[in-house]
């Protein structure tokens, strides 16, 4: 019965699945932790540390070894996650869009030929994918997306902007989604020095500010058929890899929420007021209850998403319903552990400001709140209110 | 390689009992035997050869040991004792050294001490009853492999002792050896794959009684409440002055 795992959830975890957790919690703290508040405050990705997480195995890590997988449970690469985004959510935001969104897309839409072109390199870290789906006008409804994909002789010719893509400016290929003339959704991958193809970091962030977030723009960027996802048409692909990235979110934002709540409790026990640790009070203990309280039922959803996904019986709405409810969990611990830090707890130099200012961005992207909160709605009503 | 408790482990006895409770305590790998698989796994990658990991304890060790293989070891051999038998460091080394018989050696390497129980004897007396040179608390090593020597530098009191010593030996590792490496994803789940070799205590045949016996165990006292000075800064350091030197004894 242990802070970190108060229902002892761990005695249902496979020895690997331990093992996996304590190895990337033994990087981020040895390579992360010390240093998240001033890369947060100075808004730079530790793009150093990409070729260690490479390494680590932190990319892929569900896919099969002849992709550069390590073929890990469900479980595993969520606990991977949480431990990811113990540090920062920039960071685990990284290896998600990069593993769950860059990487899957490539994995399931992808040919033979593209998959082991990208995939072990990407896994290596040697090659960095962003997800082009959000655009400027088309956030919730990414169906009403502009960008398209006009046929010409031996491939396509891009037309369009993206926005709000993590890792643009750092990304040597870029998913690209885009109507082609019938109006029907494909992927695409675009080399980001191919000619027309552009991108511009948005540095106004006052949230993720360890993470690299871009806007692109494809200026009539010509690619070859070569450049087809073949298995991709509709929407439904995109939204699909949206889903692999929501489960990883359902288990990161578990770790930041564990962040705030160590920090707090450590800080209530520490601090003296009225000549006795605020721990003492009746008050700050209903706070700090009311956090592990919280954490307790995100551990217990990520879990079982966990499971499911490894039995193969995960249903998109059960994702959503777990997106949802623990960014908005981890956003209210984040919120409670910065008031009992008082004035301390605006400062970088303790980490819950910075996770509760990250995860309003975690509640709000791969879908809002409210989108999930519709997804799931029309689940359980069979009445579609988008 | 020793599974120990997480140094953060809150130690609970019962009452009378000659053992730590162990319910709900997080094991680790006995952090200088860490330094001293790392060694071997550098010296592998140097030398080449093979790194074979042993461990001694009852069935909850196989992670420690499934960790170690993570690391990189190549496979191992885990002794498994249950409750009933009754352990000392002579027997635990007797043990030992009688599995790296059957296994072979050019160097065995271990941590320094345990901390659990901090006896540091085990690599010592492994040293003894295999006949070998030991060197101990070595903060750094370097083998030549062509002569068949090696030559550490001991941590002592404030100096550095530098020693030179024929293969096979026993060397056991302190702090600053070097840095261990973290089991990456990859190794965890090929560490699946490696081959352990369970011993079972009773078969080695070591009935001799324990030389040593645990009488008792009990928790320090309480650490006495701190005392806090107050009042104007220029007596506070008078007194502060006076109890170091009169209550302490440290001025």
């Amino acid at each position: 019965m242990t802070i970190n795992d108060f229902f002892d959830l761990e005695r249902w975890l496979s020895p690997e699945e331990r093992q996996i957790r304590d190895a990337v919690r033994q990087f981020v703290e040895a390579e992360v932790r010390p240093h998240a508040g001033r890369w947060w405050q100075e808004g730079r990705f530790p793009s150093e540390l990409i070729g260690p997480l490479g390494e680590l195995g932190v990319f892929g890590p569900t896919l099969p070894e002849e992709y550069g997988g390590a073929g890990v449970s469900g479980v595993a690469y969520g606990l991977m996650m949480q431990e990811l985004e113990r540090g920062d959510s920039g960071l685990r935001s990284f290896a998600s869009v990069q593993s769950g969104l860059s990487m899957y897309a490539i994995y399931r839409y992808g040919s033979e030929r593209q998959k082991a072109e990208y995939l072990p390199r990407m896994a290596r870290g040697e090659v960095i994918g962003c997800f082009g789906l959000t655009e400027p006008d088309a956030g919730s409804d990414p169906g009403a997306m502009r960008t398209v994909a006009h046929k010409v002789a031996g491939g396509y010719r891009l037309h369009g902007a993206k926005r709000w893509i993590t890792n643009g400016n750092l990304a040597q290929v870029a998913v690209i989604w885009a109507k082609d003339d019938e109006g029907v959704v494909r992927g695409f991958l675009v080399p980001t020095n191919a000619p027309g193809f552009s991108a511009r970091e948005i540095h106004t962030k006052a949230s993720m500010r360890m993470s690299v977030t871009s806007e692109l723009y494809l200026d009539q960027v010509e690619v070859g058929e070569e450049a087809v996802l073949p298995g991709a048409h509709g929407l439904s692909a995109p939204l699909s890899c949206l889903t692999q990235a929501r489960f990883g979110i359902a288990f990161g934002t578990v770790g930041a929420a564990l962040d705030c709540l160590e920090e707090a409790l450590e800080y209530a026990k520490t601090r003296i007021a009225f000549g006795r640790p605020i721990a003492a009070t009746q008050l700050v203990q209903e706070r700090v209850v009311d956090m592990l309280s919280r954490v307790v039922a995100m551990q217990l959803r990520a879990l079982q998403l966990g499971r499911l996904y490894d039995q193969g019986a995960l249903h998109y709405p059960q994702v959503s319903l777990a997106k949802r409810d623990n960014a908005r969990a981890a956003l209210e611990v984040a919120r409670m552990a910065r008031e009992l830090l008082g004035g301390n707890g605006i400062s970088v130099d303790y980490a819950a400001m910075r996770h509760l200012a990250n995860l309003e961005t975690v509640d709000t992207y791969e879908g809002t709140y409210e989108i999930h909160t519709l997804i799931v709605g029309r689940a359980l009503t069979g009445e579609n209110a988008f | 390689m020793k599974q120990v408790p997480d140094t953060a482990t809150l130690i609970r006895l019962q009452p009378g009992a000659k053992q730590i409770e162990t319910q709900g305590i997080k094991w680790v790998i006995n952090p200088y035997d860490e330094f001293a698989l790392e060694e071997g796994l550098r010296l592998k990658e140097r030398w080449g050869g093979e790194v074979v990991l042993v461990a001694l304890g009852p069935a909850r060790v196989e992670e420690a040991i499934r960790q170690g293989l993570a690391m990189g070891a190549d496979r191992a051999v885990h002794v498994l004792t249950n409750d009933a038998v009754e352990l000392d460091v002579w027997l635990v080394a007797q043990a030992l050294a009688r599995v790296c018989r059957e296994e072979g050696y050019d160097l065995i390497l271990t941590g320094k001490q345990a901390v659990d129980d901090d006896q540091a004897q085990v690599g010592p007396l492994v040293a003894v009853a295999l006949g070998l040179p030991q060197v101990t608390v070595v903060v750094q090593l370097a083998i030549d492999a062509e002569s068949r020597r090696l030559r550490a530098e001991r941590e002592l009191e404030g100096a550095i002792e530098v020693v030179e010593a024929p293969l096979p030996a026993v060397v056991t590792a302190q702090r600053g050896l070097n840095e261990p490496r973290y089991p990456t994803l990859p190794n965890i789940m090929k560490a699946k794959r490696k081959e352990v070799r369970t011993v079972a205590w009773e078969s080695l045949g070591l009935e001799a009684a324990p030389l040593v016996r645990i009488e008792s165990l009990s928790l320090p006292p309480a650490r006495p409440a701190a005392k806090i000075l107050t009042g104007d800064p220029e007596e506070a350091a008078r007194e502060l002055a006076r109890l170091l030197r009169e209550e302490a004894h440290v001025i």
